[in-house]
């Protein structure tokens, strides 16, 4: 469970003081599929990262299954993102030296696991993506679509609790995009991961159970089904 | 913990991804490394060049010679040259110490050696029958000066191959005459060939017995006194018996110089050891502008590959892990090149070994493992500060490219 307390991110640029998140408060229940919208600078991403642990709150604070991680080392910080973490990116982010498959194996190349057992794993994560024919590919060997299925299964290789998405859809075409949607919300669905996907898009933030609104960094909107509140 | 063998095969991959870059590097790696390879390999030749020519002359030898010549500090006397000649009469006393084998006097002088209308100026060694032994001489032809007296002046002469060429062609040499200065000699052996031995070319030398030397150049005094000592253990005994010898024949002045042979291949040892650390040392210099070009060369890929790297933190991989990737990255690079380096220098110092066959130019264990040691050192130490700065980058500005 994702509980955010009164975060705040402010960035110091050239003198200026910049607000990225003033005042955040957000709770996030296992399995649930939230949306985050807002135009863009409205500290959407910011809210994103603090959540992935690649940034860090400069106030307020941060529990994940009711531990406070803003505190934790870098090294303990990585550890979370390793174990409980998938990302997946607008510009899909895959190394491209390696192929499809390698791309899948690489955090738990990262993670230490055993050749053997990875094996498996990048060739289950495949087939249930439906890339099997396409391991052997690199990524400038790949449809947009393609790749950005290549990225859900490196995020789900290590059995994550949550799929962090910023915009999944934004260099996608329309067929492709919803596909990759539908991928997300089936994981969702069927697994209990909790989704939650960053996007300017009102018709693609409309098909989460909840959503959220952000401007200047904070939370204008909260729009929750029955029963859960922020 | 990601395992090693994942680390390695992560970093080549990377190191495959650019082939140019990595290629280039490799090659500076190489040429530093060859370089030191190469040199060390000439400077231990020509060290065991030269101290092989030391000991071809016999670890037992002292040269005696004539003057006080002060090694071990001290002030030489202002008054320089009051020595005593060295007379063969010092010579056949030095058998009077038990520790000597066999004793040499020597005389040098140059001369005009002519048969008949052809003549050539040759350096005339007086020496003595003792003189084949102590300097392992074998004669291709007739024998050598007649054992027996050193005092008598008998006008025979051993001759080099070259002069025996120049004076009698095709012809037998053995017993004819031959006019060295104003006096004639008959020729009873040819030296045979000795490949190398320091200083003097036998090949082009007139040995004549010692007494008739100092006749011919007039003079009474010594060259020098070859002494051989029983064995190896006796040379410091021998020595000690041959200064107090001389010393008593020269009313108590120690007037003479010993030389032992271990010495002077010692000293020759230092001196070739220290040069060629030296001339290794200036070629380890190359390997300095190889780790640096390693460092630009992983500062470019390391700003290349912010996205990468960004990417890998989001997969879970800390900053130290990031660190190590790129560290390796550098060892593998210098690996390589060193590897490549350390072939292409044993090739070479063989192919200069193959066409210069008396320069034993193998180059020496310890240099190759220095040289791939301080290759993989300065590798590793210059990719220091891109990998560091690999393990700093942000990965939300990384990442946020669209």
């Amino acid at each position: 469970m994702i509980r955010l307390q009164s975060l705040q991110r402010v960035f110091r640029v050239g003198g200026q003081t910049v607000r990225a998140l003033d005042d955040v408060n957000l709770e996030v229940d296992d399995g649930d599929y939230l949306a985050v919208m807002g135009p863009s600078g409205s500290g959407k991403s910011t809210l994103l990262n603090i959540i992935g642990l690649l940034d860090r709150p400069t106030g307020g604070r941060y529990l994940l299954d009711r531990r406070d991680v803003t505190t934790l080392s870098d090294e303990e910080q990585a550890s979370v993102r390793r174990e409980n973490i998938g990302f997946v990116f607008q510009s899909y982010h895959l190394v491209p030296r390696l192929n499809a498959a390698q791309n899948v194996e690489l955090p738990l190349v990262l993670a230490g696991v055993e050749p053997a057992e990875r094996k498996a794993k990048v060739a289950a994560m495949l087939d249930a993506l439906q890339l099997s024919n396409r391991a052997g590919h690199r990524p400038d060997q790949l449809s947009g679509g393609q790749r950005q299925r290549v990225a859900i299964a490196r995020a789900m290789t290590m059995d994550p609790t949550m799929i962090l998405a910023d915009e999944p859809t934004g260099n996608l075409d329309r067929a492709s995009g919803s596909e990759v949607i539908d991928i997300l919300e089936t994981l969702n669905r069927e697994r209990g991961i909790t989704l939650i996907v960053v996007t300017h898009d009102p018709e693609l933030g409309g098909r989460a159970s909840s959503q959220i609104a952000m401007v200047d960094g904070r939370i204008s909107l909260d729009h929750r089904p029955e029963g859960v509140s922020a | 913990m990601m395992r090693f063998a994942d680390t390695v095969a992560f970093a080549t991959r990377a190191l495959a991804g650019n082939r140019l870059r990595t290629s280039l590097t490799l090659l500076a790696m190489a040429i530093g490394v060859a370089a030191v390879v190469v040199l060390t390999a000439l400077g231990d030749g020509a060290r065991r060049y030269v101290t092989g020519e030391f000991a071809a002359l016999g670890t037992h030898l002292l040269i005696v010679l004539p003057g006080r010549k002060e090694t071990t500090g001290g002030i030489p006397p202002i008054t320089g040259e009051t020595s005593r000649d060295l007379t063969i009469d010092d010579a056949l006393a030095l058998y009077r110490s038990r520790a000597v084998a066999r004793v040499a006097p020597m005389n040098v002088g140059e001369a005009q050696v002519s048969r008949g209308s052809r003549e050539r100026d040759v350096v005339v060694l007086g020496a003595t029958a003792e003189f084949l032994e102590i300097r392992h001489l074998d004669l291709a032809a007739g024998r050598f000066l007649p054992e027996g007296s050193a005092r008598q002046a008998r006008p025979v002469c051993v001759i080099g191959r070259t002069i025996r060429d120049a004076l009698f062609g095709g012809e037998d040499a053995l017993g004819e005459w031959v006019r060295v200065g104003d006096r004639r000699f008959r020729v009873i052996g040819v030296v045979a060939q000795k490949g190398r031995s320091i200083g003097v070319d036998l090949d082009e030398m007139v040995i004549i017995p010692v007494a008739s030397a100092q006749a011919l150049f007039n003079t009474p005094s010594l060259f020098r006194i070859l002494v051989e000592a029983k064995s190896r253990e006796a040379v410091e005994r021998t020595k000690h018996d041959i200064r107090t010898i001389i010393r008593d024949r020269h009313e108590g002045e120690e007037d003479v110089t010993v030389i032992t042979q271990d010495s002077v291949l010692g000293a020759f040892d230092r001196i070739f050891k220290a040069l060629t650390l030296t001339v290794a040392g200036i070629a380890g210099i190359s390997l300095l502008v190889a780790g640096i070009l390693v460092m630009n060369v992983m500062l470019v890929s390391v700003s290349q590959r912010t996205a990468e790297i960004g990417l890998l933190k989001a997969l879970g991989a800390p900053a130290r892990r990031i660190l190590a990737l790129f560290l390796v990255e550098a060892a593998l690079l210098s690996l390589l090149g060193a590897i490549i380096g350390v072939g292409v220098g044993v090739g070479a110092s063989w192919m200069i070994w193959r066409m210069f066959p008396v320069l034993p130019s193998t180059p020496p264990l310890w240099a190759i493992a220095a040289a791939v040691a301080v290759a993989l050192t300065t590798g590793v130490a210059f990719a220091m500060l891109p990998a560091r700065r690999a393990a700093r980058v942000d990965p939300v500005q990384s990442l946020a490219g669209r």
